[in-house]
C-alpha cells in the first residue's frame, strides 16, 4: 500500500528531472593520444569527449593508464601524441579551468588546513580576506568545520582528502580531477565519501574526471564510465549506468540497475584478472 | 628513571659521576685528576679573569663566522645539488670525501695558508660544518613527495614561486637537522682548530694549563666547554622540534 501510494510522486520527480536531450557538449576532448615510456607503450590513440556536467570515470585494472590519461587532462605529463582540448582550447601545461585531487592528498605538511584549502587562491593572488571568505565556504562543505587551525598530520586520512577535495572546489575550476581520491580511505569513510561526493557533485553543477579501480564505486558515483584495457591501454567499452539518483544511498547500493551495471563490467574486465 | 620505585630525575646520574670523581680526587691518586670542589671553585675565578673572557670572545667570534660562511654557502650548495644534476656530479665526489674525512689532519695545512691566527680557525670551523649541511640540504630537497610538486604545479605555481612555496619549505627539516649536525662539528672544529693552532682563544689557555700543570683550570675550561656544546645542540633542538612539529608526520 505505502508502495502505490508513493509512485505517482517519485514518477512526478523523474519526470520534472528528466533533462532536454543534451547538445553534445564536449568539456574535455582528448584527440588521438598515445603515451610511451621509453619502450612502454602506457596509451594507445585515446578519442574520448566528456561532457559538461557529468561524472565520467575512468576505470581498468592497474597499469591500464587511467592515472597517466588523467594526469596528462590535467597537463601535468606531456603526451606523445595527440591533443587535449578544454573548453576548446589546446591544453599545454596546468590551467585555471582545471583542478586535481590526489590519491596522496598531496597536502603541505607545514601548512594548517584554511592554509591548504586556500592554497590555490593564494596562487592566484587573491587578497587574505577573500580567500578566507571562500576557504571558509569550502571547509563547511566537506565538514571540516572546527578543524581550520588543524595540521594535516593531525587529520586521519578521510578527513585529509577532504581538505584535497574542499582545495580543489575552492578555484572554482569547471572540471575536477579526481585520482583515485578514496583508495587511500578506510573502507567505511569510503562510503561516506562517495555519498558526499554526489552530493557535492549535485551541488557544484561542475565536470568530474574520475580514476578507479573500484568498479562498485564506479557504477555508483559514475554517470557514464569509460573502461580502459590494460598495456596499452585502449578503450574497451563505454557504459552509462542508468539508476536513479534521487533514490536513498542504500536503496542506490541494492538497485537492480546497479547490480546489473557492476556484473557487467566484471564481465568486461574478468578476462584481464589473474 | 626509577630506582628502588622511587622516580629519579635525569641529571642524577651527573651527580654519582661528580661524586665519584670527588671522591677519586680526595684521595689524591693521580695529581691528573684534581677534586670537582676544586676544579667548580677555580672554574667561578677562571670565569672572572681578563684572559678567559678574551679568549671566549675570540672563540664565539671565529665560531659565529665560521658556521656563517657554512651555512650561507652550505645551504644553497645543498639546495642546488639536490635541483641540478650537473652541480650534483661535479660535487658530490668532495662533499662525499670530506664529511667523513679526518679534517683535523688538514688544520697544519690550513696554518700555512692562513698563518696563524683567527682565519685558520674560521676555516676549520667552516670545514668541519659545512659538509652535512650540504649533504642533508641536498637530501631534503630530494626528498620532496613528487606529488607535492605536481599538486603546486597544477594549481599554478612555477619557477621561482614552486621553490619558495613548495620545495624550501618541505625541505625546511632536513636543513636544519643538517645545520644542528652542522653546529656541533663547529663546536670541535673551534677547539680542534684553537688547539692545534694554540696560540689563540681556549688553545692559548689549553696550552697554558697543560704546560705548567694547572689541572683544576684545565678541567674547568673543559667542563665549560662541553657544557656550552650541549646547551648549543638543545637549543637548536627545541627549535628544530618547532618547524618539525609543522612537517609533521610525512
Amino acid at each position: 500500500m505505502a508502495y502505490t501510494a508513493h509512485s505517482p510522486d517519485t514518477s512526478n520527480a523523474s519526470l520534472a528531472l528528466a533533462p532536454v536531450p543534451p547538445v553534445a557538449d564536449g568539456v574535455v576532448k582528448v584527440r588521438g593520444v598515445s603515451k610511451t615510456y621509453g619502450d612502454v607503450e602506457a596509451l594507445r590513440d585515446i578519442d574520448l569527449e566528456f561532457e559538461r556536467g557529468q561524472l565520467t570515470t575512468l576505470l581498468g585494472p592497474s597499469g591500464c593508464g587511467k592515472t597517466t590519461l588523467l594526469k596528462i587532462i590535467a597537463g601535468l605529463v606531456p603526451a606523445t601524441s595527440g591533443e587535449i582540448l578544454v573548453n576548446g582550447r589546446a591544453v599545454t601545461g596546468p590551467g585555471p579551468e582545471r583542478a586535481f585531487v590526489f590519491q596522496d592528498f598531496a597536502l603541505m605538511p607545514w601548512a594548517t588546513v584554511m592554509r591548504n584549502v586556500a592554497f590555490g587562491l593564494e596562487l592566484r593572488g587573491i587578497n587574505a580576506a577573500e580567500r578566507k571568505r571562500i576557504a571558509s565556504r569550502y571547509i563547511e562543505e566537506v565538514g571540516l568545520v572546527g578543524f581550520e587551525d588543524k595540521y594535516p598530520h593531525e587529520l586521519s586520512g578521510g578527513m585529509r582528502q577532504r581538505v584535497g577535495i574542499a582545495r580543489a572546489f575552492a578555484v572554482n575550476a569547471d572540471v575536477l580531477l579526481l585520482d583515485e581520491p578514496f583508495s587511500a580511505v578506510d573502507e567505511q569513510n569510503r562510503r561516506k565519501f562517495q555519498e558526499d561526493l554526489l552530493r557535492l557533485v549535485n551541488l557544484e553543477k561542475k565536470s568530474f574526471i574520475f580514476v578507479t579501480h573500484s568498479i562498485e564505486e564506479a557504477v555508483y558515483v559514475s554517470d557514464r564510465i569509460v573502461l580502459l584495457s590494460p598495456r596499452p591501454g585502449r578503450i574497451s567499452q563505454i557504459i552509462d549506468p542508468h539508476i536513479d539518483r534521487s533514490a536513498t544511498p542504500d536503496d542506490i547500493r541494492r538497485d537492480p540497475g546497479y547490480l546489473d551495471t557492476v556484473e557487467e563490467i566484471w564481465n568486461g574486465l574478468r578476462h584481464y584478472a589473474e | 628513571m626509577s630506582l628502588f620505585g622511587r622516580r629519579i630525575p635525569m641529571m642524577a646520574s651527573l651527580i654519582v659521576w661528580a661524586l665519584l670523581w670527588e671522591i677519586v680526587g680526595q684521595l689524591d691518586l693521580i695529581f691528573l685528576i684534581p677534586p670537582m670542589s676544586a676544579i667548580l671553585q677555580t672554574g667561578v675565578q677562571l670565569v672572572q679573569s681578563i684572559s678567559w673572557q678574551n679568549a671566549s670572545i675570540i672563540t664565539i667570534r671565529s665560531f659565529c663566522i665560521g658556521m656563517a660562511l657554512a651555512i650561507g654557502i652550505g645551504v644553497p650548495l645543498g639546495i642546488l645539488m639536490g635541483r641540478f644534476k650537473a652541480i650534483d656530479n661535479l660535487m658530490a665526489i668532495w662533499v662525499n670525501m670530506f664529511v667523513s674525512a679526518p679534517l683535523s689532519a688538514l688544520v697544519p695545512i690550513l696554518m700555512i695558508l692562513f698563518g696563524l691566527g683567527e682565519t685558520t680557525i674560521v676555516v676549520t670551523v667552516f670545514l668541519f660544518a659545512v659538509w652535512i649541511i650540504v649533504l642533508d640540504a641536498r637530501a631534503g630537497v630530494m626528498q620532496v613527495p613528487p606529488s607535492l610538486l605536481e599538486m603546486g604545479r597544477s594549481y599554478g605555481a612555477s619557477g621561482w614561486k614552486l621553490f619558495t612555496q613548495i620545495i624550501l619549505l618541505s625541505a625546511l627539516p632536513e636543513i636544519l637537522a643538517g645545520i644542528r649536525i652542522g653546529l656541533i662539528r663547529g663546536v670541535k672544529g673551534v677547539v680542534i682548530g684553537q688547539i692545534l693552532v694554540s696560540i689563540v682563544g681556549y688553545g692559548e689557555l689549553f696550552e697554558l694549563f697543560s704546560r705548567s700543570f694547572e689541572m683544576e683550570s684545565f678541567w674547568a675550561l673543559t667542563l665549560i666547554l662541553f657544557a656550552a656544546a650541549l646547551l648549543l645542540s638543545a637549543l637548536v633542538e627545541i627549535f628544530e622540534k618547532r618547524i618539525e612539529y609543522y612537517a609533521g608526520a610525512r
